[in-house]
Formats: C-alpha cells, structure tokens, sequence
C-alpha cells in the first residue's frame, strides 16, 4: 500500500463515506473539477458524480446555512470552506443554527455536519490565509472541534466526524498537508473523538499540543529523548470537549506541562486547558504549567510568519525552563 | 460627436394581484376559487382562529402568563393560504410570526405559547421535518435552500417554503439563497411578508427598490407582488409558484403587500414611530373583513354565523390553553439533554452540578 500524505488521507476517507453512506455530500468552492485548492475532494467529482459533489456560489455563509438546511433534511454534508480565514461570514449559521439545532428543537431536528476548512500559517499565503482560530468555535456549546495531525489521524477522525450526529468543526493544519506520509490502510476504521492521543510515553515532563505544532513538539521531544530526558507527548485532537483525564493523568505522572500553540494566548485553547490543570491538577505540579503560543498579535504577513508561530528554539526554552523550575 | 448608442440587453417588470378591493368587492374578474365557497368559508374560518388566538396571546403577555410576543394581527391572510396550500410533505422554513402556517402544519397552539414562554419544547412540534421559529433575520431562507439541495438530490416531489420579512431582504442570507435557488434551480418558493415595518424601520428606509419582488430578478429567478390581504389573490398566486417548483421548473419569489397592524412585538411601541393615522388607514384594508364582506355579498355569511363563529373560536383557543398552563417546568438538567445526541464526559461534571440542585 502506498504512502499518503494527511491531505490525501482526507481525500481517501471522503471517498471511503461517500461510498459507504448515500447521503454523504462534499461541496464548497472550487471543489469539484478543481477537486479543491488543497486537492482535498480531488477526484471524488469524477467518482460521485453531481449530486453529490458540488461546487457553490462563492459565499460562504451561503455553504454554512445550505449545510444546516442539508442536515435537518437527514443528509450528512461536508463543506468545505476554503480557508478558515474565510469563514467568518458563516459563523452566524455555524453558532446560531448549526450548534443549536438539536438543541432548539429538543431533538427534533439535528445537524449531522462537517465544516472542513484549512488552518493556520506556515505555506506563505497572503493576508487572511494563516489563522488559527480554534478557540473561537471551542467556546460555542453544540460543536465539537477536531484536528487532525498525521495523516491515520486525519483520515480516522474525518471518518468520525462524519458518522457523528453533531456538528463537527473539522480544522485541517495545511502547514503539515504533506508533511509526512504514512500507510493509512483505507478500511473505514474510525478514532474515537473526543479524546486525547498519546504520542510518545515519558515520565519527565508532559508536552501538549495539537495540529501543526506535533511536528516542531515532537521533532524537540526527539531532541530531548536523545539528551537522556523521558518526553511525553499529548496531541489533544478533539479540542471541543477536552479530554482532560488524559492530560491529567499525564501531569500526575510528570508534574511538569507546557502547552504548545500556534493560535494567540489570550482566551485560547491552551487557556482552557491551563485553567483545568489549575483547577484539578495543581498538587500534582513541580512547575507552573507554560504556555508556548503565537502572540496576542494580528498574524503576520509571511515574511515574519515563522517569527510567529513557535519555534523549536521556543518551546525548548520553555521545556527547559519548565525542567530546571 | 454622435450619441453612443446603448442597447437594451435586460429588461424586467414586476405585475401585481390583487381580486377583491378593500371592501371586498371584485376588482377584477374572478378565478374559480372565488366560487369555491366552502373552501373560502374554512380559510375565514381559520383567519378567525387566528385572530382568536393572537387578541389572547397578547393579553397573556400583559398579564405576566407569556414572555415577549410577535403578534400577527392584520396578516392571518397570508399564513392561512401558505399554510392551505402547502402539501403535507412539503417543508416550511419560517421566521418566528408564521402561526398561520405552522398551526396548519402540526404545532399546536401550545407550542407557540411555550416558545414564547421560555421553553424549547415549543420547538418539539408534530411535524418532522418543518424548521422550527427563526429569530436570526433572514438566515432560514439558507436552511430552505439547503433542504430543497436535499430534496433535488433525492429526487423527491416536495417543495420547500421559506417565509421572511420586509426586513430580512436587506440581509446577505436573503439573496444569497435567492442566488443559490436561482443556480441550482431548485424546489424552493420564498414568500416575503412585506408588513411595512421591521420594528421601527419603514419600508423605504428597507431599500430604494420599487418592489421587494424585484430582488428576485438579479437572483435570474421569477417574481411578483401580491396584495396579501387578499385570500383570493393570494391563493391564486401561491399555488402556481408551489406547482411551479413542485413540476421541478425552479424557485419564486412572492412579494405579499400587508401590515403590520399591531406593534412589533408586544416589547414595542409602535406609537414612537408611526402615525395613528397611517394604522387607522391600514385597519380598512385588513384581510379578516374583506372576505367577511365578499361571503356576505354572495349570501354565504350572516351575523347568526359570525356569532356563533367568534364564540367557538374563542372557546377553542381558551380550551387549548390548558396544555400550556399544566405544562411543569422543565428540569434544570433539560439544558444539557440535547446540547449532543450523548453528553460528552467533559460535560458531566457540570451536569451533576446542576442535577445536584
């Protein structure tokens, strides 16, 4: 079986749930001859036909209410919104419909969707392209938020995210696209959402992260390992809800945490999980818990973009500092 | 120089209908509906339900029984026929003052007083498929789009409905759906209740378009305006676009010309921005009385009818009332019941909290 990258790993569970189940559709801009900007629904035009692979006007709070209207209707739509910068527009249909359907109705009516959208900095795209704003669905009730970061993990989770019954924002790190590639066996086996994975075991200090910022986590915890330290490495994947027992039962082994981010660190992801970890695991801390994240700034037009998202260097400070506390 | 010569490459215009005049005299000759006397009796009869329930929901507000209500006095005519005509099978996208529609449609009066009341049971109705009350202006013309996509795709015969205001065409939802039903051709009637007034903003302020109707046209879809107190124009017009689309020859647009003859919700008051004057002007084209006096004329109606009549309505409503008033509140762990199909574990220590008491 040959290598894929996360995009294709994409690609390859699209069409596994397609196939599957009738009333899976993928629409969005661009994304049905063009098979994508990404090449995500490359292909699956050509498989699916148009009924089922479509391409929109270009609004994208337009894709964001068709799919509520879609999945109240019983279908089970993945749109895909270009990039996340573009998705504000939907994010009245998103928070006002999407995350409250079942809700609203008692569960009359629900909205089995996926919005898919490409996130954060790193491929030197122009100004709106390279955000990272998980934080801002994270904090809306009714959704969940999933990223990916190797391509088994993009595939099993897309899958899973489309057989779930609620609204999953499913945010793709397009830095790490075709970072790596794997054997992703193409079996239609499912991971389970709403929980944390453990990369690498290790007693010395506990490393979490998400999306794009494994690949610089990791490659430090290999630095680390080399040095003689024990790393444990934590890619949260779902982080709407968290699953905080296993950070926590991480931290009661390590005492030592930093989080690692590429969003802002004001109210973000990272701020919850430190707030947890406060909350429910402070006797077990030999050091204050870091926070290793872009800054409280306007991401950077591209020339400073690697000044911006965390560095190596950075985190190993802070995995340093943690340490030497 | 010699003049540039222009050639026309569009050209457009929007009609209007109307049958009965204020009074309820003909203005035109009349289709075979108007002779259709029992049909006309059932849908007087269900506009004075409507009025009915509406005159008691109000004064429930005022005596501290219901929360904040949108009153539908003066535009019974337009629900009544959308709600008449609709196929069972049909899926309706309302904003939240469609009781005419719904009431037709499986909610019952209960569950209007329970939305209004504070309690998403109300949103629970007996129909499966309908979208409940829409409160975000605009934005259920989207969810209509997306379920005709659904019944296209499925190849089905039913047609979606979504119902909006005057207010709700200046919103980016609005012509995004009309953009999209236009594109995709699909099975997808809007129908504007063009009231006047969204709370204090006046039609023109709305837009400078001549018609809302003519919206349609950039969307490449057609359109026109109908008088929306007149239940014989308007059943006229609903059904061709509900054939229409229901034939698979793509979405329309109606443009319903009403009033809104009570304030915009019973929060409101509609006497800081608008004249006695004008609603008094409004009150001779209400929708009830014109085809009250086109049933008289024709010896289909009579004051011993029109008693009895009120009497039982009023009976009806008071009698439907029960359910709300016995309906217990609901359990404070009801707020995380339906936030997932299955309460994720993060949320269960706030549910126990809460289930705790």
């Amino acid at each position: 079986m040959p290598e894929i990258t996360l995009v294709e790993a994409v690609t390859q569970a699209l069409a596994y749930e397609m196939g599957a189940d009738n009333n899976v559709v993928v629409f969005g801009e661009d994304i049905a001859l063009n098979g994508g900007v990404f090449r995500a629904t490359d292909g699956l035009h050509a498989k699916f036909g148009d009924d089922r692979v479509f391409d929109t006007p270009l609004a994208e709070n337009l894709i964001a209410g068709i799919t509520v209207g879609m999945a109240a209707q019983g279908l089970k739509p993945v749109a895909e919104f270009q990039f996340m910068g573009f998705i504000y527009p939907g994010f009245n249909q998103i928070v006002c419909h999407a995350a409250r359907m079942r809700n609203r109705t008692r569960g009359r009516l629900s909205c089995p969707a996926v919005f898919r959208a490409p996130y954060g900095g790193g491929i030197r795209a122009p100004e709106h392209h390279s955000e990272s704003t998980e934080a801002l669905f994270a904090h809306i009730p009714g959704l969940r938020v999933v990223i990916p970061s190797s391509p088994a993990r993009a595939y099993g989770l897309l899958l899973a995210a489309i057989r779930d019954p609620d609204p999953v924002m499913f945010l793709e790190p397009k830095r790490i696209y075709r970072h790596v590639k794997q054997d992703v066996p193409d079996n239609g086996e499912a991971l389970p959402l709403d929980t944390a994975f453990v990369l690498r075991e290790g007693n010395d200090i506990t490393l979490v992260t998400w999306g794009a910022m494994i690949k610089e986590t990791l490659a430090v915890a290999d630095q680390l390992t080399n040095e003689g330290l024990s790393v444990e490495v934590i890619d949260v994947a779902t982080v709407k809800p968290l699953d905080m027992d296993t950070i926590l039962q991480s931290i009661a082994k390590t005492g030592r945490c930093v989080i690692i981010q590429e969003a802002v660190k004001t109210c973000s992801v990272g701020s919850e999980i430190a707030a947890n970890i406060a909350e429910k695991g402070l006797f077990d801390l030999h050091a204050p818990v870091k926070r290793v994240t872009g800054f409280d700034t306007t991401m950077p037009y591209f020339k400073l973009e690697y000044d911006y998202i965390p560095s190596e260097a950075r985190i190993k400070q802070a995995v340093m500092e943690t340490l030497e506390y | 120089m010699s003049e540039v010569i222009k050639s026309t490459v569009a050209e457009f215009n929007i009609t209007y209908t109307q049958f009965l005049d204020e009074s309820g005299k003909p203005s035109q000759d009349l289709p075979s509906i108007a002779k259709d006397f029992d049909k006309l009796i059932k849908l007087y009869r269900f506009m004075v339900f409507l009025r009915a329930f509406d005159t008691k929901a109000i004064n429930l507000q005022r005596t501290g029984k219901l929360g904040t209500y949108a009153a539908i006095l003066g535009q019974e005519a337009v629900g009544t026929v959308i709600g008449e005509l609709m196929q069972k099978e049909d899926i309706l996208a309302p904003a939240y003052r469609e009781y005419g529609i719904q009431l037709q449609r499986g909610m019952k009066i209960q569950d209007i007083l329970n939305f209004w009341g504070g309690d998403e049971r109300g949103n629970n109705f007996a129909n499966p498929h309908d979208f409940s009350m829409c409160v975000p202006i605009a934005s259920q013309c989207l969810h209509a789009a997306g379920a005709a996509k659904a019944v296209q795709i499925r190849k089905e015969k039913r047609v979606v409905v979504a119902v909006c205001g005057d207010g709700a065409t200046s919103e980016g939802d609005f012509y995004e759906a009309m953009n999209v039903a236009g594109t995709w051709k699909l099975p997808l009637v809007f129908i504007v209740c063009n009231n006047q007034w969204a709370i204090s903003v006046p039609r023109h302020v709305q837009s400078a378009a001549g018609t809302l109707a003519q919206k349609a046209i950039a969307a490449g879809i057609p359109s026109e305006q109908v008088d929306g107190n007149d239940v014989i124009a308007m059943h006229e017009v609903v059904e061709q676009a509900l054939d229409r689309a229901r034939n698979g020859d793509g979405p329309y647009v109606i443009e319903a010309i009403t009033y809104r003859l009570h304030d915009h919700t019973t929060a409101d008051d509609a006497t800081r921005y608008r004249s006695q004057e004008e609603v008094d002007q409004a009150w001779q084209r209400e929708p009830i009385k014109r085809i009250h006096n086109y049933l008289v004329a024709n010896n289909k109606w009579n004051d011993d009818l029109e008693t009895k009549l009120q009497e039982e309505m009023k009976a009806h409503v008071a009698e439907e009332l029960e359910g709300y008033f016995n309906m217990p509140k609901p359990k404070a762990t009801d707020m995380f019941e339906h936030m997932y199909e299955t309460l994720p574990d993060a949320l269960l220590e706030q549910y126990e909290i809460v289930s705790q008491g």
